[in-house]
């Protein structure tokens, strides 16, 4: 089958291309060069004056895992406000803050996205991250694992182990958990917790192992780059939500010495104690040292108004956080000598100081930092907002008196704080397409996704040219899944399953008999159980393995 | 995988699917397609591996039938239905998958076998929440537990495991402090392997609450003046009080299923709030023991797909969730459903419900059942006769199931994708 895109408007920042008019054609689920005029073409889509991306893809979005299914028991009455129908196509669930996997794969495709990224799987919880993950529809999917709290880890660490054994270790960890990078929370932060400290610096040490998260964001980014994963360690850095926590993440960023890193919603870790309520806006110093570093990547993680739920694997945090949940229920976990959870339903207003602020903050980064490649859009789903809120937070980037308009609703000391006022850059569309297509493709290994050239997998989003972004971003015209059209008008015509991206990083197999010898001895499931198989992903019929390379 | 005549294989690392605990380091004989557990199987798992497999057809009312005639006429009977209860789920990941598939499609009530139990948990998550560990942690870091309500002897290998495990990371397990609150517990495990007596103290299951919530207010520095409560020394909870404050990482215990009394949520509210008092000042954490025949799956799949943990009705197109309304029991009483269908593949104990209703039965094929379904088509067993995965029962580990000998029997996934097909 041969589809032509005929005339629409372009965006395609891989290859320059800015809004030009242009043909695309798909065959067999790849974008293909022009045919020969003699080839006949099936099927033509007239898309004059209609805008054309790449399928949109998150990098940071908390759909799948224990932690996250935690959140959905524990909310029946956000779900309730939700509630969606079964139709003819797609199946009954519910949506708001934690969606069922079925509607949060619907919601996404007919946002136009076409792969959602987990950002925090539990190695323990890897097999149930995997099993959420599948049953969630229309995108493709993939998982970082999170390392960094882990008791074997942290022994390596304590040990003095080489680098090749901790290498080979977080290779080990990427194959048999099926993860695409790693994941890094509050960098034995969560490990300290079990052992009752309630706070970790970037130098302060775990006090039962005598290491700090400053040697364990090194390790563990000197390993993923010696390991050709092309996702720099994703860190979710020391002291989230401190007022004053700017400074640690500008120290991180010193810290890792030039080595690719990626800072997840560092809205939650730019924070300044000026002012009379010792809570200010980081973001200029965040943004210029994001600007002059350029082996540093981030996305926001913006806060937008209204009720959601925060799960995070960041259990000293969180449980630091339980004080101002909304309603007042919450849930902390330790897990299986790897991690842990914490997940805490949270209602941002406009009319708190902080909660208006944090707003503030998440959008001057996104105005200051100049770089599209290196900065992600993001609402850490649904840790500031939930996902179906980016059509309005695109609003808020590209259109300044909407924004200003906006800015006049919130706090008024909020607002006074802020410089957002001041800021007259206005988001381009191809700026968006740069951010939430080319970038997160090229951060993550994608090479044939988040563009429009030939050989390209054929995920493509077309939309209304419409002035109002956010009516334009949350009803896209078509959506084209592996070069076949399932959404029209921003509602499913076609439901596909979507695969699981996946790295297979090399690495010394020997590490397994140290590995065996801790699970036999300590674990609760034997090494041999904790390894997810290809089978286990793809045999209930709703996913395909894809493998990326490693650099 | 293939089993040739007089041929002998031995499995290792075999998950058990038959309680919660989900034990993987079994070592299963395979001889002829008879199973035999030949290392590390509790006394209760034995019999069920060494099940065999009888020969079982489908049956309408009693009279043996193939299988496409069973399935079809459960189809009809579910197609006919306007309000079905599928319950039971005795299944693994990969049935429950089907069920809720199957459940939306004909608008049915979904409910488990040992749905009491998991509720009383779901009722404290969804009010208040908690803060829980999973048997890692107790392994390596607990040096104190409490049992509430339960001696665990449900989850046989559960003190062998992780409470008087040989190895530790971090703690001195001769140390470990255990105690007991509650009726009619085996308080023997509890005995350490040096032969220190755990602390009992008895009292009614429905007296828990009392005992936690003055040991709560003790340690929230209140005065108590009664010299005994629930025939309990103040002293004796004093010094229990103090015990708890002083450990390092405190773990209770406690298994729903087994507070078996009206609102018994409200006591695992009141373990939980203690709990999360403690955790104040040091490392405490809740622990459950739930959920068998694949009840930790089915509550997970449920949350997953529809948004809600057990007890969904999809009679209106999409999940209503109400934990005393959509319960199995009161559904039969009330005679709010016209048609069920009875899911058990993991032990030939459980028995469907008699009712007066058209019934499908889904059971293993030495299912003993005391009166004549209209639809019986015997089932695979997840984890004996096919592979699959099943939910832990601290709700984070899931573990692989294996295939360890031919069946002639379908899964209960692949059932139901026929009769979802049918519909």
């Amino acid at each position: 089958m041969l589809i032509k895109l005929s005339g629409g408007t372009v965006y395609d920042p891989v290859h320059g291309i800015n809004g030009e008019k242009r043909d695309i054609y798909l065959q067999d689920g790849y974008i293909t060069r022009k045919p020969a005029s003699s080839i006949k073409i099936d099927k033509t889509y007239d898309l004059n004056g209609k805008i054309i991306m790449a399928g949109a893809i998150d990098i940071h979005t908390h759909i799948g895992g224990g932690k996250v299914n935690i959140a959905r028991m524990m909310l029946p009455e956000d779900h309730r406000a939700d509630l969606v129908s079964k139709t003819k196509l797609t199946r009954s669930g519910c949506g708001h803050a934690a969606p069922s996997t079925l509607t949060a794969g619907y919601r996404y495709a007919e946002m136009g996205y076409t792969a959602c990224f987990e950002p925090a799987m539990l190695p323990s919880n890897a097999r149930q991250a995997h099993m959420e993950m599948a049953d969630t529809p229309m995108v493709d999917k993939g998982a970082y694992a999170m390392l960094g709290s882990d008791d074997f880890f942290l022994r390596m660490l304590t040990a003095k182990k080489d680098r090749e054994a901790i290498s080979d270790y977080v290779g080990w960890i990427i194959n048999a958990t099926q993860a695409i990078a790693i994941k890094v929370v509050n960098p034995g932060g969560i490990n300290a917790f079990k052992f009752n400290q309630r706070k970790l610096d970037l130098d302060e040490q775990n006090e039962h192992y005598g290491v700090s998260p400053r040697e364990i964001i090194k390790s563990l980014a000197r390993a993923v780059r010696e390991l050709g994963v092309p996702h720099p360690l994703h860190l979710h850095g020391c002291n989230l939500g401190v007022p004053g926590n700017m400074h640690t993440t500008l120290d991180t960023i010193r810290a890792v010495e030039g080595m690719p890193l990626h800072l997840t919603h560092v809205q939650f870790h730019s924070y300044g104690t000026e002012g009379d309520r010792k809570f200010s806006s980081g973001a200029a110093e965040i943004a210029e040292a994001v600007n002059s570093n350029p082996n540093i990547s981030i996305d926001v993680g913006q806060v937008l108004f209204g009720q959601t739920v925060t799960a995070s694997g960041d259990t000293m945090r969180q449980y630091a956080g339980h004080w101002h949940a909304h309603p007042k229920k919450w849930v902390i976990m330790d897990i299986e000598c790897d991690a842990g959870c914490g997940v805490v339903p949270f209602k941002y207003r406009d009319k708190n100081f902080v909660n208006a602020l944090q707003w503030a903050i998440g959008l001057e980064l996104f105005l200051l930092i100049n770089d599209p490649w290196r900065i992600f859009l993001t609402t850490d789903h649904p840790n500031g907002a939930p996902f179906t809120s980016y059509p309005h937070l695109i609003r808020l980037l590209m259109d300044r008196s909407f924004r200003n308009d906006m800015l006049a609703t919130i706090n008024k000391g909020a607002a006074a704080a802020s410089i957002l006022s001041s800021i007259d850059r206005e988001y381009t569309l191809y700026e968006i397409a740069t951010m939430t297509r080319a970038a997160p493709a090229r951060s993550l290994g994608l090479k044939n996704r988040g563009h429009l050239g030939g050989g390209a997998i054929a995920d493509i989003t077309v939309y209304n040219n419409i002035k109002n972004k956010e009516k334009m971003f949350e009803k896209p015209l078509y959506v084209f899944k592996n070069g076949e059209e399932i959404v029209k008008n921003g509602k499913i015509v076609k439901v596909v399953t979507g695969g699981t991206h996946t790295l297979r990083p090399d690495y010394d197999k020997s590490i397994e008999k140290s590995l065996k010898k801790y699970f036999d001895r300590y674990m609760t499931v034997k090494l041999g159980n904790f390894k997810i198989d290809d089978d286990e992903i793809v045999e209930h019929g709703n996913g395909n393995i894809i493998v990326q390379p490693c650099t | 995988m293939k089993t040739k005549t007089h041929q002998t294989i031995v499995l290792n690392e075999v998950p058990c699917p038959f309680c919660s605990l989900i034990c993987d380091d079994l070592v299963i004989q395979n001889k002829d397609s008879k199973l035999t557990v030949k290392e590390n199987g509790c006394a209760k798992v034995k019999a069920h591996f060494a099940q065999p497999l009888p020969d079982s057809t489908p049956a309408l009312k009693g009279k043996s039938c193939s299988i496409d005639k069973a399935i079809k006429a459960a189809a009809t009977i579910l197609k006919q239905s306007s309000a079905p209860l599928i319950a039971g789920l005795g299944t693994d990941i990969g049935g429950m998958r089907s069920v809720m598939h199957l459940a939306d499609n004909i608008g049915a009530t979904i409910d488990h076998m040992h749905s009491d139990g998991v509720i009383r948990n779901t009722l404290v998550l969804q009010d208040l929440g908690w803060v829980m560990t999973t048997m890692a942690e107790i392994k390596n870091r607990a040096d104190f537990i409490i049992f509430a309500g339960t001696d665990a002897s449900n989850y046989p290998r559960f003190f062998e495991r992780v409470i008087w495990n040989k190895n530790s990371l971090f703690r001195n397990i001769k140390k470990r402090k255990i105690v007991y609150i509650g009726d009619k517990l085996k308080t023997s495990t509890g005995r350490s392997p040096e032969g220190k007596l755990p602390t009992v103290l008895k009292c009614e299951q429905e007296e828990i609450n009392e005992i936690i919530s003055v040991l709560h207010a003790i340690i929230a520095g209140n005065i108590i003046q009664t010299p005994k409560i629930a025939g309990i020394s103040l002293a004796t909870l004093l010094k229990l009080a103090k015990q708890m404050q002083e450990a390092k990482y405190g773990v209770i215990v406690w298994a729903p299923g087994e507070l078996n009394f009206p609102h018994a949520e409200l006591t695992i509210q009141s373990i939980c709030e203690l709990v999360k008092y403690l955790t104040r000042t040091t490392r405490f954490a809740g622990f459950t023991l739930a959920g068998a025949d694949g009840a930790m799956s089915a509550n997970n799949v449920s949350a997953w797909q529809s948004g809600f943990p057990l007890r969904v009705n999809f009679s209106k197109g999409f999940p209503r969730h109400d934990v005393g309304r959509n319960s199995t029991k009161s559904l039969l009483k009330n005679k709010e459903v016209d048609a069920l269908m009875w899911i058990s593949s993991f032990s030939s104990n459980t028995r469907p419900p008699k009712a007066k209703i058209p019934t499908v039965v889904l059971a293993t094929p030495e299912a003993k059942l005391d009166f004549k379904p209209d639809v019986f088509i015997p089932v695979a067993t997840p984890g004996i006769d096919h592979s699959g995965q099943l939910i832990r029962t601290d709700n984070v580990v899931s573990l692989p199931l294996k295939k360890l000998r031919d069946s002639k029997y379908m899964s209960v996934s692949d059932i139901l994708n026929r009769i979802i097909e049918l519909i």
